[in-house]
């Protein structure tokens, strides 16, 4: 391997990183208030990634400005996090609150089927994209070699500020310190006088904008098919169970490993690629059983 | 007075399947599936009274189904009970090998990792173009089974009988299991863990025989499925088959061992239903089906009709 192609590698990475970092805080974030991990995240990602297509290929024309596409993105992602984070918390979620775990699973696989089939009757089975963004904010050259704007810089700055800004959101602001109440304890929280049930509903809906800018987020890099939400739901999955459930500065290092990771099979082993996250979670799993960050916890009797 | 009612429902469902099956020959192949459904789901029914769910469990099936495919292709003359027997060995020791590692998880953990290990055998036998024939998969050409050879109507025949004995024979050894220590501790690891470990018994160890148990029922399902489709495709092992299977599990309830074959039954004629009217809403319908039956009915078909409920099936001490 050159050092050239590692760059491109490392670059390449970094910024699968980025989205794989935005979609397991979404993940991470709702496990931590409803108390389990929402299968129909990839549904998420791939609405958003879908809509943002949509909205790019319905904006750009020959000199429409990159600002515009961006925003596009971002209203992507505001639309389908607020509309389906909705539809599935309030109209779902809520109602199975008192039954078993698995069910609780249970229904937000079910809900992750429906989910693709309406995808599939919506935007069909051929690949969408929305490479639209990358070109109209061009490339950049480091070390002689040709990166894209978009994803070098772009991707991973987003990702960074939605770590920074979540992380200031969670410590320092009224509503953030009342979901880290109900994160620790649902009860108790309740019994201090927070609503539970809209704190619950507002998480739910900032993870679900954050599983749906990662689509957004990829769209303009990958193409969109069929199928694309499982591979993300398992992908996610993989980084914040590497990181330990609920670990949100772990997500970030665990998507920076896989991602990395990733990309370097990309370049190397291509027959890998789809497996190397897996094994990094089966590797620190067979070390770690609950993750690289995860604190201990009593065990309930 | 509910292992009367399980006795004539299973005369009556193996009179109904002879019946119709042997008179109705279009019949025969959808029967032959029921029943392989049916397998495949009482291994996800056992997970299930451990309290855990794999979002995976088709990698078994799809194991066995290539073991077939593969031994056959480097064996031509092998019998069919005998590559029958093979995949599910195979399947068997794989879930043995597997099990060691998953058993230590519990919930979402073990759901996943059974995702996850299923979607990297599907991918590799996708990509891997020259061994598994990629995404077109191995055809199975039809063997002799106990040495008779059958013309393809026969074979079917013998095949639906042979898969008819497999289900009441398993169903039978699986409910006679969740009577046994070894099952009722396998429940106990749902009610209360902590509390099964005070009894000085391995969970773990409980948990692992549950798993091997479920990967050879799943085995088994993929063996047949495979020789009466004549066809192993990557497919077999997709999530949304695991899925399927869970499906079924949970809609026949998991109170009896009766109930993946009931859950099989109507997930089948939905199956047939979504078919000839509703084409590519598929999951969809099975989504909302199970959400249906979570919200209404979350002891399924065979908690409804009152199977097994010696004890109260929900709650207890937790």
């Amino acid at each position: 391997m050159t050092v050239d192609l590692l760059l491109l590698a490392l670059a390449d990475g970094v910024s699968y990183a980025g989205l794989l970092f935005l979609v397991a805080l979404g993940l991470t974030l709702i496990f931590g208030v409803m108390g389990i991990v929402n299968v129909a995240h990839g549904a998420f990602f791939a609405f958003g990634g879908y809509t943002a297509a949509t909205f790019v290929v319905a904006l750009s024309g020959p000199d429409t400005p990159a600002i515009v596409l961006l925003l596009a993105l971002a209203a992507a992602a505001i639309l389908v996090g607020l509309v389906m984070g909705t539809a599935l918390e309030a109209g779902l979620l809520r109602r199975v609150q008192d039954k078993d775990p698995i069910l609780q699973l249970l229904v937000t696989f079910a809900a992750f089927m429906i989910f693709e089939d309406l995808q599939r009757l919506i935007w069909g089975a051929s690949p969408r994209s929305a490479a639209a963004v990358v070109d109209s904010l061009g490339t950049l050259e480091l070390f002689d070699v040709t990166y894209t704007r978009y994803q070098i810089l772009l991707v991973p700055a987003i990702a960074i500020v939605a770590y920074f800004s979540l992380r200031a959101f969670l410590r320092r602001t009224r509503i953030g310190k009342q979901i880290v109440a109900v994160t620790h304890s649902r009860e108790v929280a309740t019994a201090l006088g927070i609503n539970a049930k809209r704190i619950g509903w507002f998480t739910f809906v900032i993870g679900a904008m954050l599983g749906a800018l990662g689509g957004a987020l990829a769209a303009p890099v990958t193409s969109l098919v069929p199928g694309v939400g499982t591979d993300w739901i398992v992908l996610s999955f993989s980084v914040v169970a590497t990181a330990g459930l609920g670990q949100i500065t772990g997500a970030l290092i665990a998507a920076l490993i896989i991602g990395i990771a990733r990309s370097i099979a990309v370049y190397t082993m291509p027959e890998l690629e789809v497996v190397v996250p897996y094994l990094i979670m089966v590797g620190v799993l067979l070390v770690r059983p609950s993750g690289l960050f995860t604190v201990a916890q009593a065990r309930r009797i | 007075m509910s292992t009367n009612l399980v006795r004539t429902m299973v005369v009556i469902g193996a009179l109904a399947f002879l019946g119709l099956g042997l008179s109705l020959p279009w019949l025969k192949t959808p029967a032959i599936f029921v029943l392989s459904y049916g397998l495949a789901a009482l291994g996800v029914v056992v997970m299930l009274r451990g309290g855990q769910i794999s979002f995976g469990h088709a990698m078994y099936a799809c194991i066995a189904g290539y073991t077939v495919a593969f031994l056959q292709r480097a064996h031509p003359e092998l019998d069919g009970l005998v590559l029958i027997i093979a995949g599910m060995v195979v399947a068997t020791l794989a879930g043995g090998i597997i099990g060691v590692f998953v058993v230590r998880y519990r919930a979402i953990f073990f759901g996943m990792l059974n995702l996850a290990l299923s979607m990297v055998l599907f991918s590799l036998l996708a990509k891997m173009y020259e061994i598994s024939g990629g995404t077109d998969g191995l055809r199975i050409d039809r063997p002799t089974l106990a040495g008779i050879t059958f013309d393809r109507s026969g074979y079917e025949s013998a095949l639906l009988i042979g898969s008819l004995v497999a289900a009441i024979f398993c169903g039978w050894l699986v409910q006679r299991y969740f009577r046994s220590a070894a099952g009722e501790a396998l429940a106990g690891i749902k009610t209360n863990e902590a509390r099964l470990e005070y009894l000085g018994l391995s969970a773990r160890r409980i948990l692992w025989s549950g798993y091997v148990i479920s990967a050879a029922l799943v085995g088994l399902s993929g063996a047949l499925f495979a020789l009466v489709q004549g066809l192993v495709t990557p497919e077999m092992g997709y999530w949304l088959r695991s899925g399927e299977f869970v499906f079924i599990a949970i809609l026949g309830g998991s109170v009896h061992a009766i109930g993946a074959f009931m859950g099989a039954i109507v997930f089948t004629v939905i199956k047939l239903g979504a078919a000839a009217f509703l084409t590519g809403v598929w999951q969809m319908l099975l989504g909302i089906t199970l959400i249906v039956v979570i919200l209404a009915a979350p002891t399924g078909i065979a908690g409804l009709l009152r199977i097994g409920t010696r004890r109260a099936p929900e709650g207890g001490a937790r």
